[in-house]
């Protein structure tokens, strides 16, 4: 499972990164995503993989640390999740207006001579 | 229960989020009334921070007493969110008051009339600066950063226009991917030891196995590199100027203290984390920081010679200032001592107040030549805005006389503090910082101290070089056109640069301020103990169904 993580995380980071640094602004909107993807998964692997256990422990009592998911990165991609929308959403609002200001999708606002 | 004042901590995060809010109610075009709300939040933001600032300072050194503690949903600590309040902190905190009401008071003469929810966002902005300032936890940082760029994105748009949006464009884009890597860096930390919490992060770095520490070193690196974006170091700086120039002026003035924004955190982080108390990861990056910092100050330099416009000066003497404070950080990283670091907080007050006034002045000194006022105009007219509803007197207000005389006054006492000249306070941070180079371990100064003080002496030659010549240009050379400028964007300005003069008349006490937040720098433990011993406060006698744990923040 490592690998098959591992291979995801890369594979969305790199191909996030080479549309990031395209001239167009969709590119660099998918780009964007997909890196955001990336680090979510990366996020949910510090918390270290697990199969099929519960993150949520029962109220009382001690428990085997070892049987539980750990929940925190589970939080903290949830936060990110959702941030990582909203300021999407914005870009992409402010992309629209730049291609409507300029009459072209370059991020320059200009087509290269 | 806890007694009342101690929620004071909280309050400069709610008073502008319930600003932002209330204001969201009102109609658009009831301008005034958002400006009232605003300014009434800003000045109960300085009153707290002060409070705050009096508080902190406490009667010893910096015996664990003068830390303030705030538990968020009261957990126990390294479970929960801790806001902690200390010097340095206090000392951003009253920063960025007052760098926030003359902002306000100028956006009256006229800008916020420009777009829509102007103050709002202004609101959400402080929020975000001062949430930023007084969290005690990795995580929660990142939300606070995320509020605070989230209404630089809105602040930067704010008056439209091709410009604006372009430098937004590349602004948004490039602050994006840099949140990117702080959650990478984050949750790398959160890996490697299991907690988000910055004291416990530095009470466990020293006891971190060897082949855990390169993952941390790799982990403070990414986090480091988000964070110097915003502060604008030298090769990921070239959206600043771009972005500072294209910002109407009262949001320009405020971007002033976003780069001390990435400046604080590397400063608290560092210092807590690779201080004294960082074990064999102490001193990690501060070879990084200096050289860079160094480099950006060059930049800064070279930029302020190149720039033809007032505008782009200004965003290059962001640079030069923040360049001064990376490159001083990794001095007092690698074991340059405390007075040094207490200069350098002195000057980044002066520089970032100066660089304020700057920003604010540039807009009334260039009006004769049509260039930002017919912006203004465009925008407005591209924006469609109804000329009849809001502009029907446009400039309404009272004009000053002596127009000229008055600006470059102004203008002269920016360049003072900038360029590092006396009487004013840009010459005490930098004599100040230059004694603390100098006198170093009571030896020589190493070949990058010499280095450091020769380029910060370059640096106030061309910021003069400069902006001499902008003067020159608008005050000697004009074609006689008079620009009518209201007393209410003068005001601001005026305030900014009678706190430049206080600061300048009381520079012992706020130097034995700033050197005593230094001192405190250097011992991370007192910052980390303090937080780990914070006891939860005991619930009042609850009622018998009542929850006293209260709700997971």
């Amino acid at each position: 499972m490592e690998y098959v993580l591992s291979a995801a995380i890369g594979v969305l980071a790199a191909s996030g990164i080479w549309l990031l640094l395209r001239p167009r602004t969709f590119q660099v909107i998918v780009g964007l995503c997909l890196l955001s993807y990336a680090v979510n998964l990366f996020i949910f692997s510090m918390g270290r993989l697990t199969v099929g256990v519960p993150p949520i422990m029962p109220k009382d009592g001690s428990v085997n640390p070892s049987a539980y998911a750990d929940p925190v990165p589970q939080a903290l991609i949830l936060t990110a999740i959702v941030i990582s929308f909203a300021t999407t959403a914005l870009f992409l609002v402010v992309m629209l207006v730049a291609r409507g200001m300029t009459g072209t999708d370059h991020v320059d606002g200009k087509e290269r001579d | 229960m806890l007694p009342a004042t101690e929620h004071l901590i909280i309050a400069p995060i709610l008073i502008p989020f319930f600003a932002g809010a209330v204001m969201l109610i009102y109609d658009d075009r009831r301008r005034r009334a958002k400006l009232a709300i605003g300014l009434v939040s800003a000045v109960a933001l300085l009153l707290v921070a002060v409070e705050l600032l009096n508080r902190s300072k406490g009667n010893a050194l910096s015996g664990g007493n003068d830390i303030g503690f705030y538990l968020l949903g009261n957990w126990l600590v390294p479970f929960g969110i801790v806001l902690v309040i200390d010097r340095l902190s206090a000392m951003m905190l009253v920063l960025t008051a007052v760098l926030a009401i003359p902002a306000l008071i100028y956006s009256a003469a006229g800008w916020h009339r420009q777009g829509q929810h102007f103050h709002s966002m202004f609101q959400f902005l402080l929020m975000g600066l001062n949430g930023a300032f007084l969290t005690g936890d990795l995580f929660n940082l990142f939300v606070f950063f995320e509020v605070l760029l989230a209404a630089s994105y809105g602040l930067l748009l704010h008056g439209s226009g091709q410009l604006r949006v372009r430098a937004g464009l590349h602004y948004i884009a490039i602050n994006l991917a840099a949140s990117l890597l702080f959650l990478i860096g984050v949750s790398l930390i959160y890996g490697v030891t299991g907690t988000l919490n910055m004291a416990q992060l530095s009470v466990q770095v020293a006891a971190l196995q060897s082949a855990d520490r390169a993952l941390l070193h790799a982990a403070a690196a990414m986090l480091g590199i988000a964070f110097l974006v915003k502060a604008g170091i030298w090769p990921l700086s070239f959206w600043l100027p771009t972005a500072y120039m294209a910002g109407a002026a009262p949001v320009a003035a405020m971007f002033a203290i976003m780069t001390k924004v990435g400046i604080y955190v590397i400063l608290r982080l560092s210092m807590l984390v690779f201080g004294a108390a960082g074990g064999a990861s102490a001193g990690f990056g501060a070879d990084v920081l200096t050289a860079a910092g160094m480099a950006t100050v060059a930049f800064g330099l070279l930029g302020v010679l190149a720039s033809q416009g007032l505008g782009r000066m200004a965003a290059h003497l962001v640079l030069v200032s923040s360049g001064t404070m990376l490159a001083v950080t990794g001095f007092a990283l690698a074991g340059g001592g405390a007075p040094m670091l207490a200069g350098a907080l002195y000057y980044m007050v002066g520089s970032t107040l100066a660089t304020g006034a700057l920003f604010l002045l540039i807009e009334p000194m260039s009006r004769e030549e049509g260039g930002i006022a017919a912006l203004l105009a465009l925008t407005a007219d591209a924006y469609g805005l109804d000329p009849a509803e809001d502009d029907a007197q446009p400039e309404v207000g009272l004009a000053i006389p002596g127009t000229l005389t008055i600006l470059g006054l102004c203008f002269g006492a920016c360049l003072l503090v900038l360029a590092g000249l006396p009487p004013l306070a840009g010459f005490v941070g930098k004599v100040a910082i230059f004694q603390g180079i100098l006198d170093a371990g009571g030896g020589m100064p190493s070949a990058a101290g010499w280095a450091f003080v020769a380029l910060l002496l370059v640096s106030g030659l061309a910021s003069i070089i400069g902006l001499v010549r902008i003067g020159i240009q608008t005050f000697w050379a004009s074609d006689g056109v008079v620009p009518r400028v209201l007393a209410l964007e003068i005001a601001p300005v005026v305030a900014l640069i009678v706190m430049i003069v206080l600061m300048t008349t009381q520079a012992q006490d706020v130097l034995r301020y700033t050197d005593a937040t230094a001192r405190a720098l250097h011992r991370p433990e007192i910052y980390a103990q303090g937080v780990m011993r914070t006891p939860r406060v005991e619930p009042a006698p609850a009622p018998a169904n009542g929850d006293a744990a209260g709700d997971a923040p």
